[in-house]
């Protein structure tokens, strides 16, 4: 029996079309665009003006307080201008947008491909390290990786788990990443779990990926400390909360953070990206990028730099289909609707997934028939129905007893209900601001 | 004969009980508070900032200064006469009513993109910037008509915008509320119902302003510079008219080159102006 | 290319619908139908026809003239409620009265709570239990199986099991000789015996349940908690005093229980959304109708005992919710 998280959970198709694709490097893009918030926290302050020349991986942009991150330049070239672009969130955000030249790195990064596997830095130096070369979260919640490696005083980390599920349909990067890096990321998971001080990490896959399996559980051989979790196949497996809950049986409780059961997770991205941060002192400037949908022509995953148009990465997979109905950042179940091709690949870009006409858009809804499919459904144990409800009728204070804040938006509930009702359109509403209320009462707390 | 006398007997026992009950349980209320709640409009409005006509009512007779009290249904009317019943004074209430700053119509803003979430504009600005290329302006959805309890406003089809049906506007300002994009504000009603106000909160540069609409505020500052009452202030690429320091000369309305710039309820001008405005948008 | 759609997520969704639940909570009635038609021939499809005939007009009436809206009836919720209604009647029953009954289901039953999804009894059994008291000679003759399959209003009548068992209890007659009379559990379970033709057959009723099992239409949780409660608390009774209580798989197969456990209790409107809620309302079911059964004057206990529990399900929900994640202590297990 496939260990797995014990509450809700579906089961979408897998349409894993890019599975088999090897990893493409895309050439250098002639224009970048690179937002200088591609993470969670405060904006990094902009360190480079027009006219100003540039290599790659120079800082662009510095973390702008302890929960921010730095942000790089993936091209060399020049400063073009520093403008509000429109980005993902559909809003114009502060870019700093560059004419490439040539492709000159900064020095002392290693960009050569032997694998380094000695590690010499200590743990102060990962973690500064890490900070230093802007790595956040590559799963897609962008968070700053160096912030889940200070553990706060009083809680310690007694596991590392290594998130290599990819629990969204469509997906393959960290798959491919598994497959084409499997010894880079170990290294990586070392140098992690030195940074944690912890012994032990898990590495958690899910059943559909047996290659990745089998690459993993050979490379970890003999590796004392390092193994790997094959998973039943449901979503949202990839969840922090429900991987640890799979992979080690304890459930975080509502409102705390993983270290609360000792736990920190981290994507197998992430752990590649900090092997090149710390083995070859190379900066966050690129990441796989899943190209995707049922009528792309040649859908694949590209290696690409960060700030690269969405344009660029269609046109190496084909080009735009005709039919294209939606361009999804991310996967079906939690990504990001697009308005044009124009906007950027951020840290967090996992995929693009082009979604034909036919079945891009919502059916009408009706009133709920209480069929409770969505309850079974919830991997957190609310009751969405009602969290719906009370968020159109305002009942923020009876929405909060309900645990709102405890939903991780996987989607789950919306894509479940007969009815079509969208379930997660209100319950992200309800979260919204009843976090409102939640901050203004501490700040009241606080004041009085 | 036995079952009369018993149900009588408990008819008469449930009396007594309750009797005692409703004396022993009275709550004393000061019985000024019925006698102000008799002149208040009872709409249950929350314009006042009360749930309720009945808490207003309480709180007008509970706090010692009432002078930041207001009811804007009632007006300066109900006003007086609480300030009769109870001898405290009163603000005077200015009349007001609720305008839509946004003429963003399907006309003047065409649209880039389809919305197919959730028929809320709460929903659709958490999610993304508009249909159009305006990220500022009025998403279309509604919750301002929904959260209306007059009757005094609704969405024309053909514009895609709210308009307010002034008659039955009391100013309470729940649309106010509603709107996630803070397009709706409350301005004063102004001599014989009239009004002048910028009809945009777009803080975008120019020329991406008007881009993306047809009659936006490009913050060109003309309006500013020709304004003989120092009634306007730019800021972020976007006038605003001060409703206390507007004489309605209407020098502004004349001199705005996208025609962002309305008057409500004046009397038609000379055509030329409307004309050239129709053949530019 | 057309201009692009955008949408919070999820942008994908399951393909399920209101519809093909609902239908397929008819395909599953299909076998229970075919034994019905089989023992009771005529009769039933003369009831069972009327019944969802009936029900489709009134709904359609209702939401089309009166609530001014599209209509509503090609979700299939009408349909059940029709077969449901028809199933739970006996069929020599006068069509007069089953239109009766239809427009008491759908209209007071459904559609005055405001339509699917607000009623918060289930729309067939209220139709019955108005039936059963306003007409109860009507409601309890009880055509016999097999005899009766080629005529309708002249059927030649007989009692059911529970009612043998409860005249002749009152009359003073043991419980040994009082189950000598009925046909055997194996003749049961085929359906071999009288009452309404929709509950007799419970091979046919079992096959509906893992039927929508399968497709996931209905959980595990309502049925099972009500069989097993009726199975236990009679077993129990039985064992205490064996000359006057019925053992429990007299139970289990005779009366309404399994039509009721399985499709009438487990209406999604009416019934709890957690599935501890759903244990709390099936075990509160079969008390009732045993007690009712046992206890109480009606022969039959299952549908008054639903009503009742459907009454408390507003209750169980806003009190029952569902295991939260992060609630169980966090076990050692790393």
């Amino acid at each position: 029996m496939l260990k797995t998280f014990s509450l809700g959970g579906i089961h979408p198709e897998e349409n894993k079309l890019t599975a088999d694709r090897a990893i493409e490097v895309l050439p250098v893009p002639p224009v970048v665009m690179v937002p200088v918030t591609q993470h969670i926290g405060a904006p990094a302050k902009v360190e480079v003006k027009k006219g100003d020349k540039v290599k790659v991986g120079q800082v662009i942009a510095r973390a702008g307080g302890m929960v921010s991150a730095n942000v790089h330049s993936p091209v060399s070239g020049t400063v073009n201008k520093i403008d509000d672009i429109v980005d993902a969130s559909g809003y114009r955000r502060t870019a700093v947008i560059i004419d490439t030249e040539g492709d000159e790195w900064e020095d002392g990064i290693d960009r050569s491909t032997t694998i380094k596997k000695e590690i010499t830095a200590s743990p102060e130096e990962i973690v500064t390290g890490i900070a230093e070369a802007g790595i956040v979260g590559l799963g897609g919640a962008t968070f700053p990786s160096h912030v889940k490696l200070t553990p706060p005083p009083g809680r310690k980390c007694e596991v590392l788990i290594i998130n290599g599920v990819e629990c969204e349909p469509y997906l393959t990067s960290d798959h491919r990443l598994m497959l084409e890096k499997g010894e880079e990321i170990i290294i990586g998971i070392q140098i992690l779990m030195r940074a944690l001080n912890v012994n032990k990490a898990i590495i958690g896959i899910e059943n559909n990926k047996p290659d990745a399996i089998r690459h993993m559980q050979e490379l970890c051989n003999g590796n004392k400390g390092i193994s790997v979790q094959p998973l039943k196949v449901k979503y949202p497996q990839g969840g922090e909360k429900q991987l640890i809950d799979a992979c080690i049986g304890r459930q975080v409780p509502s409102g705390k953070l993983p270290i609360e059961v000792g736990a920190v997770v981290h994507n197998v991205g992430t752990a590649f990206a900090v092997y090149e941060a710390i083995q070859k002192n190379k900066p966050l400037v690129e990441r796989v990028v899943t190209v995707t949908g049922k009528s792309v022509a040649k859908p694949g995953n590209f290696l690409c730099r960060i700030g690269t148009p969405i344009s660029v990465l269609i046109e190496a997979a084909g080009g735009l289909p005709e039919d294209t109905g939606k361009i999804i950042s991310g996967g079906p179940m939690m990504g990001k609707a697009l308005t044009s091709t124009d906007i950027p690949v951020v840290k967090g870009s996992s995929g693009i997934l082009l979604i034909p006409q036919e079945i891009a858009s919502r059916p009408k809804y009706q009133a709920c028939i209480r069929c409770a499919k969505c309850v079974s459904a919830c991997s957190m144990g609310l009751s969405p129905y009602l969290l719906m409800t009370m968020s159109e009728k305002a009942m923020w204070e009876e929405a909060e007893e309900e645990k709102v804040l405890d939903c991780i938006e996987c989607g789950s509930c919306s894509y479940i209900c007969p009815a079509g009702r969208p379930l997660l359109d209100y319950i992200r509403l309800g979260k919204n601001k009843v976090g409102q209320l939640v901050r203004k009462r501490t700040a009241q707390v606080q004041k009085n | 004969m036995i079952s009369i006398l018993t149900l009588v007997g408990l008819g008469v026992a449930s009396a007594l009980v309750l009797y005692m009950a409703s004396k022993k349980f009275q709550v004393f209320e000061d019985p000024r508070i019925d006698q102000v709640e008799e002149v208040l409009p009872k709409s249950n409005c929350g314009g006042c900032g009360f749930p309720g006509c009945r808490a207003f009512a309480e709180a007008l007779v509970k706090s010692d200064d009432i002078s930041d009290l207001k009811c804007p249904v009632g007006g300066s009317a109900t006003m007086t006469k609480v300030s009769e019943i109870l001898g405290k004074a009163v603000a005077d209430v200015k009349p007001q009513l609720a305008v839509v700053r946004c003429n963003g119509s399907c006309e003047h803003r065409p649209k880039l993109n389809i919305y197919d979430g959730a028929m809320s504009c709460t929903v659709a600005a958490a999610l993304y910037g508009g249909e159009t290329g305006c990220s500022y302006g009025c998403l279309g959805c509604g919750d301002c008509v929904v959260a209306c309890k007059f009757d005094a406003m609704y969405m024309d089809e053909a514009t895609g915008l709210p308009v307010v049906i002034e008659e039955n506007c009391v100013a309470c300002g729940k649309c106010v509320e509603a709107c996630p994009k803070n397009i709706i504000e409350l301005r004063n009603v102004g001599p014989k119902s009239r009004r002048i106000f910028v009809s945009c909160v777009n803080k975008d540069k120019g020329a991406v302003a008007k881009k993306a609409c047809a009659v936006a505020c490009i913050g060109c500052s003309k309006c500013f510079k020709v304004c003989p009452h120092e009634a306007i202030t730019m800021a972020d690429n976007l006038a605003y008219i001060d409703d206390d320091k507007c004489k309605l000369c209407r020098k502004c309305v004349e001199e705005c080159p996208t025609f962002s710039i309305h008057e409500l309820n004046f009397p038609p001008r000379k055509k030329k102006v409307e004309e050239e405005a129709v053949a530019e948008a | 290319m057309e201009k692009l759609i955008v949408s919070p997520s999820p942008h994908t969704h399951s393909g399920d619908s209101v519809k093909k639940n609902m239908y397929g909570v008819i395909f599953a009635l299909i076998p229970a139908l075919v034994a019905s038609f089989w023992f009771f021939g005529l009769g039933a499809a003369i009831v069972t026809l009327t019944s969802v005939a009936g029900c489709l007009l009134f709904e359609h009436l209702i939401q089309v003239y009166l609530l001014k809206k599209p209509t509503s009836i090609g979700d299939g919720s009408a349909i059940i409620t029709g077969l449901l209604l028809a199933m739970n009647l006996p069929s020599n029953f006068p069509i007069a009265l089953i239109i009766i009954g239809a427009a008491v289901a759908i209209g007071i039953g459904k559609m005055s709570f405001g339509g699917l999804g607000q009623n918060p009894f289930n729309p067939a059994l209220v139709g019955r239990v108005f039936l059963l008291i306003s007409f109860p000679v009507q409601m309890t003759s009880w055509p016999l199986p097999i005899v009766s399959r080629t005529s309708y209003i002249d059927a030649a009548t007989g009692a059911t099991p529970l009612s043998i068992i409860k005249e002749g209890l009152k009359g003073g007659t043991p419980l040994k000789d009082l189950m000598a009379e009925l046909p055997s559990y194996g003749d049961m379970f085929m359906g071999a015996m009288g009452g309404s033709f929709g509950e007799v057959a419970a091979i046919a009723l079992l096959m509906g349940f893992v039927y929508m099992l399968a497709r996931k239409i209905i959980t595990w949780h309502i049925p099972v908690s009500i069989i097993a409660t009726v199975f236990i608390f009679s077993w129990i009774l039985n064992i205490s005093n064996p000359e006057r209580f019925a053992p429990p798989m007299f139970h289990i197969l005779t009366g309404g229980l399994l039509l009721g456990a399985i499709f009438m209790a487990t209406d999604y409107v009416s019934s709890p959304m957690a599935v501890k809620g759903m244990w709390i309302y099936g075990v509160a079911i079969g008390v009732l109708t045993v007690l009712i059964r046992t206890f109480g004057s009606y022969p039959e206990g299952v549908s008054f005992a639903i009503l009742i529990m459907n009454c408390f399900t507003p209750l169980i929900n806003k009190y029952v919710k569902p295991k939260r994640f992060g609630e169980k202590p966090a076990v050692q297990k790393a």
